[in-house]
Formats: C-alpha cells, structure tokens, sequence
C-alpha cells in the first residue's frame, strides 16, 4: 500500500492497526516490561486474550488473589528498581488492589495497575461487577485515569509508566471500559514526555548546597538519617561518597536499610521506634541532623515537640511537601539525591568525628549488653526470632533479599539482618501492611532471580496471604519462606502486655499445622523447634534448589527491645 | 492562630480533579468553607477558589500537598488583603413586602442590591459583596420573610502582578529543555 493510501485509511507506515486490548499489551512490552502479575475476570478478559499471543514477550504470573498480584508487583518494582505491572478486573478485581495501592503509594514504590471496567455505556449504572475504582483510589494513588476510547489507550499507559517511575515514585492505575479494549486504533509507541502541570523534580539550588555545606563544615557534632530516597534515586554510591568524606555517624530508616553496607564504619544502625539504642539518643545530642531522602514518619521520629530540638535541621528532599511537614529544617536542597549529594560532597571539607563517632560505639555496647547478646544468645531454651535471624546472616553473609512482612518479626529482621547490597531489604514500611511478605517475596524473587530471596513471616501474616503458596506451586518460584511462629501476633500482644495490662484481647492464635499445608502445595518443609536443629535446617533451606518452607517455633511472649512508646522522645527510648 | 485563607488552584481540565482536591483537606478534616470552580484566562486551565479557616502553618503544607498533585499546575494561599474578591447572593421574598408599605424597598436600595425578577408572588433580589454585606441584607430582609436564599463561594483574583499565563509558559518551556 502507498503512503497516501494509508493515509487515507489514517494509517502511516510506523503504525499498526490493534485492538484496544492489543495496544495495552503493547505498550506494557514497549515501556520496558516483560513480567506482569494479575487476575483475570469478566472485564478485563480481551486484554488477557492479548497477552496470550504474546506470552514469550510479556510473562503474565497468575496470583491466587488480586492483592497477591499487587503485592508482588511491589516486591519486584522494590528489588529491581523497576515499575512493577499488575493487572485485574473490574469491580472486586479492583478493589482487592487497593491494600496494595496504598501500600505502594507511602512507600513511594513505582506501580502501573490497570484494571478492566464495565462498558462504557453502563458507568454510573451499578452494572455487574462495576465499581467507581477511580474515585476509590484516588486518595491512594499518585494519579489515575478512566479510559473510555481505544485510542487514548498508548498515550494514558505510557504516561502511567512515565509518572509511576519518575520524580517521587508512586503507584498510577488506569482504568479501561471493556468497549475500548475490544475497539481497534492505530497503535504507535511515543514514550510520554512530560508535562507543564507535573515537574518530576526541583532543578538543585547551588546556594542552598552551599548553605548546607557550611553548616555541615562547622559542625561538631553531626548526624546523618538516610532513608529511602537513597535507594530510589540510585544515589547509593554518592551517599556512601558523602559520609565516608564528611565522616560522620550515620543512621537508617527501615526503608533506606541496605543501601548503606550493614559493616560500613559509619554505620550506627537503625532509626525509630524499635531502632537501635544510640542513633535515637544521639538524634537529641547532635549540632546538625542531616536527614537524606527520608520523611520523619512518626515511628522514626516519637514525639516532634521533643525531636531534635538542639540541632539545625538539613533536609535532602525531593517532594516539596515532606520539607517542613513534621520537622522545620534550616536548610532544605530540593531535588533528587543523586545530584544534591554529588554537589555537596564537592563542598564539604574532608573530615572525621572520631570521638563523636566513639560515643555512638559506646552505648552500641550498652545495647548490645543489655539486649542484643541475649536477642541472638538467648540464656533461656526458648529459641528467639533474633537467632534465627543471625544464623540466616551466617549462611547468606548479607547477600541474599531480606522481605518481611509486619511485626515483631520485621523489627527484628530489620535490627538484625546484614546487608552488603542495596535493595535488599523490602518490606512495608508506611503502612505496616500484614500479609505483603509472601507474594512481595514472589515478585522479589522473579525480578531477581540471580538473589536468594527469603521471605521472613509471623504466623499471623503468614495467613493473610497464605493462598500465595499457591502462586509458588504453579510457577516453581524458588523463594525461602521463614515463618517465625509464636503463636501470638505478637507486636500487638506486646503492647497489651506493656499498655494494656496484659489483657491478651484477640492475640491468641490458635494454627493450623502449616507443615500440612505447605505439603499439600509441594513444597519443602521443616519445622524446627529446638536450638541444636536451627543452623543445620537454615543451611538446610538455603541450599535447596526449589522453594523451601522453614517453620521456626519462638518464645511465645519474647519482646522487641529497645523501644519507644508512643508519645514518647527518641531520648526516652527504653532498652528493656 | 487560625485565619480565614483564600487558596487559588490552577489545574489541567479533567474529569474527577475536583475529588482530587477536596481529597487534601479532607483527609485533615478541614472544613471548605466555599469553593467555586471556572475557566481561567489560559485555554484548559481550570481553576478553583477554595476559602478555609486554618493555621498558617496548615495552609502552607496543604497548598504543597495540592501542587504535589499530578494535574495540579499551581496553588497559591492569599491572605484577604492579598486579593480583590466577591460573592453573589440571590434573595426570594414575597413581592407583598415591596408594597406594604416602603420599609422593604429602602433596605434595597440602601444595601445598593437589584431586583433580579418581579413576579406575582415572589421577587428575586441579587446583591454581590462581601460575605459580610450578603448577611446585613439577609439579616434586614429576614424580619419580612425569606422564601429563598443562595450566596455563591467566593471568587477572587490576586493584587500581585505575575500572571498565570508566564507560569505556564515556563512551566512549559522545561518540558521543552527535558
């Protein structure tokens, strides 16, 4: 055909006439992506069509649950540093998303959900399975859009994927009636490029790099808290440049865990309520805080009347609104990290805080006499969530993906476990989501096939997406599955114990024999309960080929120590 | 301390922004006093102007969490001397009180309000002001019997000189160094 034939079939030569449902497929492929997780249904049922002819281009991984899908898509966005894709139907498809999509939304991981929807004629009718997903996930997404036509179909995918990955990351979910997926368009790739309302970052302010410097110069004592931010603008390497040239103590976030070597010198461990003893205290003892790509949450910070009242705040932000949220800063250097923190190191004159970095070392040891010897030594037969940890660190040397799920074991996965590379711990952090552990670790796993990937979870988690088993059974995935199982959910029997008087309301869990039930999914299993068994079984699990599932029974109502109680300052944090 | 707040919002024309929005205040439990939606100068640019009672410090992270927003192109807080601002309030009453006696029209006129429609049973009395001004009417109409009563939200436009359209403009010049 010649070219004005074409035309005057709207047609160009680098165009393709597809089917609405085809051109989602499509651009998915032509974005980047070749692994999605999804569920199918009714109304997204064409696009599923289309991925059947393209199945050695675009892997579709069928979950047991819309929310296996979603969560798994944040675990593989989390440990590749790529957009994680799920896919589901209309109506309960959708809303089973949301958990995840929110989920997806504070931790600032980059998603593109797509869900099918009724026809375009029925919106607004209460049709089968029709839901407003739009208006549900609005508050819990970084933008959404309904697509009624075919043809707008390249352009909102590929804007979705262009906003879910840049600037702040965050999850995006485009809606599409099932007409427009059955309708045919003319299909051509055009990467989005941007637009006037939404500027992914701040251009840096060299002035507010030299301020930050010279405070940074004349400090005595400072103090640096990195979090995630680290990890999302590929800065690791900068950041590591900056301390190691600043020299000064350094603290995380759970969520920037693992992007600074758990060994590295500065490293003075974990910040917020669970944290370690001496990041905390010193928070309300340093002249400067120098808080990298983090947003003080309230489980870092404890009371803000009282958080580092003493210090000059320095913030490096890229989201305009953290600066000044919850703490006033003297300085803010808005833009992504990367760049901020390649300039400042260029500024700061080359030092080391030897004796402000010895006070840190001190009450380490403080802490680790008071609980981290008996957390990874226990003097009682009991065997601790703390000690299985360490001999998972003995076997993997800080190399394998760490997911968690929510808890006491996540605290103590978190405070424990060692790192050597970045994204390697991936847990949920914002919003505490119970039950994001196991797919999470299916999507961690097949994004980073190359990784042990182990997946550390509560018996209570466990059973929130236990169906997820059956993702592994289908699709072989490898992953390490460790249940820390006492019998409680037992962050919040803590509390009861500490600010309820013990009243155990509702904590009690009374389990199925899990063996069982991984047995019935084909997968490995061991159960240990005693101390001599633990090292051999770790080894054991971790030298597998296949998927293996190791059940570790704990104290019943072992703690999590240290600990700020709510309302409480980070100084008043309590070693036992 | 809390003061009244007038905050402009300039968005991309799309569906649902207007729940996007709302969304911001109402996850703190801020009380939107008015809002009223137009077209603004610049083709496809809509925009919103929302009145709230709020700490300063409040509306500052309010106003970056709605330009955090995707289709959000600008929001901006005013204090009310920063800006030249306006209400419409439209009045029924029974039509009788116009010529019962000469009380009911002197209110009228001395509040410089305009009788919109006469009709046999009712009159419709439009004054545009202040809140302040739209309630004296109210307020002096109310002995004699109100069917009806409707003020808009609040529209303003800014004293400061930087207008929309060079925002935009350089808005949409970075795209086109990116």
């Amino acid at each position: 055909m010649k070219t004005d034939e074409l035309a005057k079939e709207g047609k160009t030569k680098s165009t393709k006439t597809l089917t609405g449902a085809q051109a989602v497929v499509q651009t998915i492929i032509d974005e980047g992506s070749n692994l999605i997780f999804g569920y199918p249904g009714g109304a997204i049922m064409p696009v599923y069509d289309a991925l059947y002819d393209v199945e050695d281009q675009l892997e579709h991984v069928l979950t047991r649950h819309e929310q296996g899908a979603v969560h798994a898509a944040q675990g593989f966005a989390r440990a590749t540093g790529e957009v994680g894709v799920c896919l589901a139907t209309s109506g309960p498809g959708a809303t089973n998303l949301i958990t995840g999509i929110a989920d997806a939304q504070i931790d600032s991981t980059p998603l593109v959900c797509i869900t099918g929807q009724v026809h375009s004629h029925l919106l607004g009718t209460d049709a089968f399975q029709e839901t407003d997903v739009i208006g549900i996930s609005m508050p819990v997404t970084k933008w959404n859009y309904q697509v009624t036509k075919a043809e707008e179909i390249p352009m909102a995918i590929a804007k979705a994927f262009y906003i879910a990955r840049t600037g702040k990351p965050g999850p995006v979910l485009v809606d599409i009636t099932k007409d427009a997926q059955f309708e045919t368009l003319e299909y051509k790739h055009e990467p989005f490029r941007g637009m006037r309302s939404y500027q992914p970052k701040s251009e840096l302010n060299l002035d507010d790099v030299q301020k930050a410097a010279q405070l940074i110069n004349g400090a005595k004592k400072p103090f640096v808290l990195f979090g995630q931010g680290v990890i999302l603008s590929k800065a690791e390497q900068e950041f590591k440049a900056f301390i190691e040239k600043a020299g000064i103590p350094t603290a995380w976030t759970i969520l920037g865990l693992s992007a600074l070597d758990s060994n590295h010198y500065l490293n003075v461990g974990m910040l917020g309520m669970h944290g370690n003893y001496a990041p905390n205290k010193m928070t309300n003892e340093c002249d400067v805080l120098i808080a990298v790509g983090m947003r003080f949450d309230d489980r870092v910070t404890g009371d803000l009347s009282r958080y580092a009242k003493q210090a000059k705040v320095i913030h490096l932000e890229i989201d305009p609104a953290e600066v000044d949220k919850n703490v006033k800063t003297e300085v803010a250097v808005l833009g992504d990290a990367k760049e901020s923190l390649g300039a400042l190191t260029q500024l700061i004159n080359k030092k080391d805080h030897k004796e402000w970095l010895l006070e840190f070392r001190k009450m380490e040891q403080e802490e680790m006499e008071t609980v981290v010897n008996e957390e990874l030594h226990p003097s009682v037969d009991t065997l601790s969530m703390g000690e299985v940890i360490h001999a998972i660190n003995k076997v993997t040397d800080g190399k394998a993906i760490v997911v968690t799920d929510v808890g006491q074991h996540q605290m103590v996965a978190c405070r424990y476990a060692k790192f050597q590379q970045s994204k390697s711990m991936i847990t949920s952090g914002g919003l505490g989501t119970m039950g994001f552990c196991l797919p999470a670790a299916i999507g961690a796993k097949m994004g980073r096939p190359d990784k042990e990937v182990i997946a550390v979870i509560g018996d209570g988690g466990f059973q929130m997406t236990i169906q997820e088993l059956g993702t592994i059974f289908q699709s072989k995935t490898p992953v390490k599955i460790v249940v820390l199982n006492n019998e409680f959910l037992g962050m919040v029997r803590q509390w009861q114990e500490l600010f309820f008087d013990k009243r155990y309301a509702s904590t009690t869990m009374i389990n199925p024999d899990f063996q069982t039930i991984v047995k019935g999914y084909g997968i490995a299993t061991k159960k240990v309960e005693k101390r001599e068994d633990l090292s051999k079984a770790v080894s054991e699990m971790l030298s597998y080929e296949g998927a293996y599932f190791l059940e570790v029974k704990v104290g019943k109502e072992n703690n999590v120590f240290p600990m700020i109680p709510t309302g409480a300052s980070v100084s008043e944090i309590r070693l036992k | 301390m809390k003061k009244r707040y007038t905050i402009s919002v300039f968005t991309e024309d799309q569906v649902g922004l207007l729940n996007r929005v709302t969304i911001i205040f109402t996850r703190r439990k801020i009380n939107i006093e008015s809002i009223a939606a137009s077209d603004s100068e610049v083709e496809k640019v809509h925009r919103y102007t929302i009145v709230i009672t709020e700490t300063e410090d409040t509306v500052k992270k309010v106003v970056l969490q709605l330009e955090k927003q995707v289709e959000i192109i600008k929001a901006i807080y005013h204090e009310d001397d920063a800006i030249v601002f306006q209400e419409i309030a439209l009045y029924k009453v029974p039509t009788d009180i116009l010529f019962a006696g000469k009380e009911a029209e002197k209110i009228v006129r001395s509040h410089y309000a305009r009788v919109l429609s006469v009709e046999s049973n009712f009159t419709v009395i439009e004054k545009t002001g202040h809140k302040e001004e739209t309630q004296a009417l109210f307020n002096d109409l109310k002995p004699y019997g109100i069917l009806e009563f409707v003020r808009s939200g609040r529209i303003a436009i800014t004293k400061p000189m930087k207008t929309l359209t060079s925002i935009v403009e350089e808005l949409e010049n970075e795209i086109k160094h990116n």
